[in-house]
């Protein structure tokens, strides 16, 4: 099957949460709690267990564009609708000890709830904290990038709902291109910092949902240069194995002692 | 259920809000975000990665697996040089011992523990705690043949076979207990926890270096008070001090949470404990076996406390984006 991605646009999201709420209704995601946060409008405030689709509010203090220029008090607020990014080269997968999560045909990171034994791998594993243990249940949960209704050949829920086309489903390929296609056309009308979030260059290789932002991927709280952990083994078990060796010299001669 | 929750962010604050505007038209300021994010600031200060989920018995496996892993190598040795049989059981019993709590603890910490089994499910070499699982298997399939074999020895069933099995069983457990000792300083060296990352070359030696002291120490206070675990002592408390010392010396900004906060004052003590307490008490006191005795003590202690010490410091790390994306930024996060 080809690859499909996400493509969310921040600069058309208008912040009604339809993507969640209709995340919520088809995948049966338990509620999250209500707490006002004070931060914007945000009172889910972060991706979680319980939470596949989470719309940020941005507050910053600049213009938003060329409409804006010569205002006194430049003002924008960015909303953004954050999920799953369904890396190409996946922590959590990677450090899934039971083979739960597994890479489906779609390209997508897909945790197999009847298999997850809740060991809480993934959680520490996923360079953009995504993945989430479930506390009531055990298990750890994320976006499934609507893995059922793909097979159906439909349309994940978050980008059927959202009526502003924010957030666009499609062939990864075709979506790559059309990223970077609404990037320069809004560097044409004068939104100078619009960018493609979408790190290619670091060991993850590139992600299966990815955005288009104005501003810093920072204020996102997306990670700038993102690793996969697993290019971290090779140095840590070249310790592990090193201080071995002399542990176990250490000790015989310890024991050869008289 | 709770999500992501900060202090004070609750009903009763909206409430608050709703009065003071209702009463005089103006909400204090402390009530409601004035927070702008400019230039790289970080999402409202939101952490921008999930922190560790383990439960209290995950650090005491660290522990535990470390000392009993250590001590299957020590038996084989002990063996190899011929040393007292009856020395050589108490640390197989160890090995043994652990082996079987091991388990017990970390399938306690799964959110589904009747599904256990599932971790022998698949190998993975890229996952350390899939390796783990195996590890910790098959550690205990070698040390409880091994002691087994040791056992009916020492009661006079000395039989060729008997003794080949102790061997295999030894030298198996030897390979096994390291790595059991080893990897759990991969385990969270490999993951997307900065502080962890930044250490991830000391955890898996420091982690070793607690299991040699942790194990000679408890063959000390179980009355072993020979020259090699005075040795072992000597050596395993110099170690931890060199690495106190490293870690006093060097303080970059992704460790801070090894400074400061619950994590940095456990740390610190744990440090003191293992490392230059434990050394001194040798030093001056070496030759009484109380002042060995309360070595011994001072480093199980300390060893205990720091594996407590490295997931909070893991948790505190991860909800510091700032750090993190300076890190990224800079290249310092590139393996």
């Amino acid at each position: 099957m080809t690859k499909t991605a996400f493509l969310t646009d921040a600069t058309i999201c208008i912040g009604c949460k339809a993507c969640e709420v209709a995340c919520k209704e088809w995948n049966d995601v338990p509620a999250d709690g209500m707490e006002w946060s004070g931060l914007s409008y945000d009172n889910t405030q972060a991706l979680g267990a319980s939470t596949w689709r989470h719309v940020l509010f941005l507050e910053q203090p600049q213009a938003a564009g060329p409409q804006l220029a010569d205002t006194q008090d430049p003002f924008r607020w960015i909303f953004l609708s954050d999920v799953c990014k369904h890396c190409a080269n996946s922590g959590c997968l990677e450090a899934c000890p039971t083979g739960a999560i597994v890479r489906t045909e779609v390209g997508s990171v897909f945790v197999q709830p009847d298999i997850c034994n809740g060991c809480g791998y993934c959680v520490v594993s996923c360079p953009f904290g995504v993945v989430a243990k479930r506390p009531e249940d055990g298990r750890a949960f994320k976006c499934t990038f609507c893995y059922d209704r793909q097979k159906a050949g439909l349309a994940p829920a978050c980008a059927t709902a959202c009526p502003t086309q924010s957030i666009q489903f499609g062939p990864l390929d075709e979506l790559r291109e059309r990223g970077k296609r609404r990037v320069a056309e809004l560097q044409e009308r004068g939104y100078s910092d619009a960018r493609v979030y979408d790190p290619q260059e670091t060991s993850v290789g590139g992600i299966h949902a990815f955005f288009v932002i104005l501003g810093e991927p920072e204020n996102y709280n997306l990670p700038p240069a993102p690793e996969v952990p697993t290019v971290y083994l090779k140095s840590a078990w070249t310790s592990a194995l090193v201080s071995s060796a002399i542990l176990f010299a250490v000790v015989c001669i310890a024991f050869s002692w008289r | 259920m709770t999500p992501v929750q900060k202090p004070g962010i609750t009903e009763e604050r909206l409430q608050e809000i709703k009065r003071l505007a209702a009463e005089n038209s103006d909400v204090s300021k402390k009530l409601v975000s004035h927070a702008k994010i400019e230039g790289r600031d970080s999402y409202y200060g939101l952490p921008a990665l999930k922190p560790p989920v383990w439960t209290w018995q995950v650090p005491l496996y660290f522990f535990i697996g470390g000392i009993s892993g250590v001590s299957g190598c020590m038996a084989f040795i002990a063996q190899l040089f011929g040393s007292d049989p009856s020395l050589i059981r108490v640390l197989l019993w160890i090995g043994f011992c652990g082996a079987a709590v091991c388990p017990v603890l970390l399938i306690a910490d799964l959110g589904r523990p009747a599904r256990f089994l599932n971790m022998l499910r698949v190998f993975k070499w890229r996952s350390p705690m899939s390796l783990g699982a195996w590890i910790l298997t098959g550690f205990s399939g070698c040390v409880t043949p091994a002691l087994l074999a040791h056992e009916l020895i020492i009661h006079g069933y000395g039989h060729p076979l008997i003794m080949a099995a102790r061997w295999a069983g030894e030298a198996s457990g030897a390979v096994t207990g390291l790595l059991l000792a080893a990897y759990t300083g991969v385990l969270i060296g490999a993951t997307a926890i900065p502080v962890w990352v930044q250490n991830r070359k000391i955890l898996p030696a420091h982690f070793l270096t607690s299991g040699l002291g942790g194990s000679s120490a408890i063959l000390e206070l179980a009355g072993f008070l020979i020259p090699a675990t005075h040795i072992l002592g000597f050596v395993a408390s110099g170690i931890e001090t060199l690495f106190e010392i490293f870690f006093e010396a060097h303080k970059p900004e992704v460790d801070a949470p090894l400074h400061h906060g619950r994590s940095g004052v456990t740390f610190r003590i744990a440090g003191i404990l293992e490392g230059p307490l434990a050394l001194l008490l040798r030093i001056f006191w070496g030759s009484l076996p109380t002042g060995r005795h309360a070595a011994a003590i001072c480093f199980l202690a300390g060893a205990l406390l720091s594996r407590y010490a490295w997931i909070w410091a893991g948790r505190a790390s991860a909800e510091d984006p700032k750090t993190q994306f300076s890190l990224q930024r800079s290249g310092a996060a590139k393996p």
